[in-house]
């Protein structure tokens, strides 16, 4: 019952702020409510026993990202666009389509509703999260992890690279 | 204990408001923040997964797109910039430099 009443909150608590996210005029308070709604994900992430998931959700994204993206809103400038129209031209066949995809995504899921899953077996999660995350992304995962590596190292010189005024 | 179908209601419901965020908005930075939104539905979809069938490789990968999800608004945020200063302005249909 807890575990519903939770799930309800953080739930409509992410749903509500992702909503005003999408809607707001101004990008700064767009940033703060996608906060809000990230740190309501990450609820759900500790809900369902990923308390390492939870965590760099906080730090990486709460504490990165998005510090990274009121920076660059406070670099651009906002009071010229504030004035301008906030949506597209075509903004109502666009969100008629995008509530269609949502729709069919909602069917296919009504539809599979009485299937029962069969997942691989003799899986379990220990209370040390943290670890069999750290062995499991270590011993199954490690080339994708040197991947991912690489590919913050491109991301970052390439972000410096392009913010740069002069080469 | 919530059924897993909770989970991708709501992952479904993010992933939708993120997807009318990226067709429907002018501002760039808020087509980025929405694409965020659409990465944490799939990461919602991973670890709800996870959680069923007790297997720690969902919340691997759910790492993984975070960390995807850092690189692209690194790389996003440094053009948006750099745009920013070519042309002075950060609204997607003003951006048709290639549009004859």
């Amino acid at each position: 019952m807890l575990d519903l009443i939770l799930f309800y909150f953080f739930a409509t608590l992410a749903i509500v702020s992702a909503v005003l996210v999408v809607t707001r005029r101004n990008a700064v308070h767009s940033a703060i409510f996608l906060i809000t709604a990230l740190l309501a994900t990450a609820g759900i992430f500790l809900q369902l026993q990923a308390e390492f998931v939870f965590i760099v959700q906080i730090i990486l994204y709460v504490g990165g990202i998005m510090v990274l993206f009121v920076f660059v809103i406070m670099l651009v400038n906002l009071d010229v666009t504030l004035r301008q129209m906030q949506f597209n031209r075509g903004w109502l066949v666009g969100l008629v389509l995008a509530v269609a995809l949502g729709a069919q995504l909602a069917y296919a899921l009504f539809l599979g509703r009485n299937v029962q899953l069969t997942g691989p077996a003799g899986g379990e999660l220990s209370a040390q999260n943290t670890e069999q995350v750290g062995q499991v992304l270590f011993q199954n995962y490690l080339l994708p992890f040197e991947i991912a590596s690489i590919l913050l190292l491109v991301a970052m010189i390439g972000a410096v690279v392009m913010a740069k005024k002069r080469i | 204990m919530v059924p897993t179908s909770h989970y991708l209601f709501l992952s479904l419901a993010l992933f939708t408001i993120g997807v009318v965020g990226v067709v429907t908005r002018r501002n760039v930075i808020i087509i980025l923040m929405s694409i965020e939104l659409i990465l944490n539905a799939v990461n919602i979809n991973l670890v709800a997964f996870a959680h069923l069938w007790k297997q720690v490789s969902g919340q691997v990968f759910a790492i993984f797109i975070i960390t995807d999800a850092a690189a692209e608004a690194a790389v996003g945020l440094g053009i948006i910039i750099a745009f920013f200063r070519n042309r002075e302005t950060v609204l997607a249909d003003e951006m048709d430099l290639l549009k004859w």
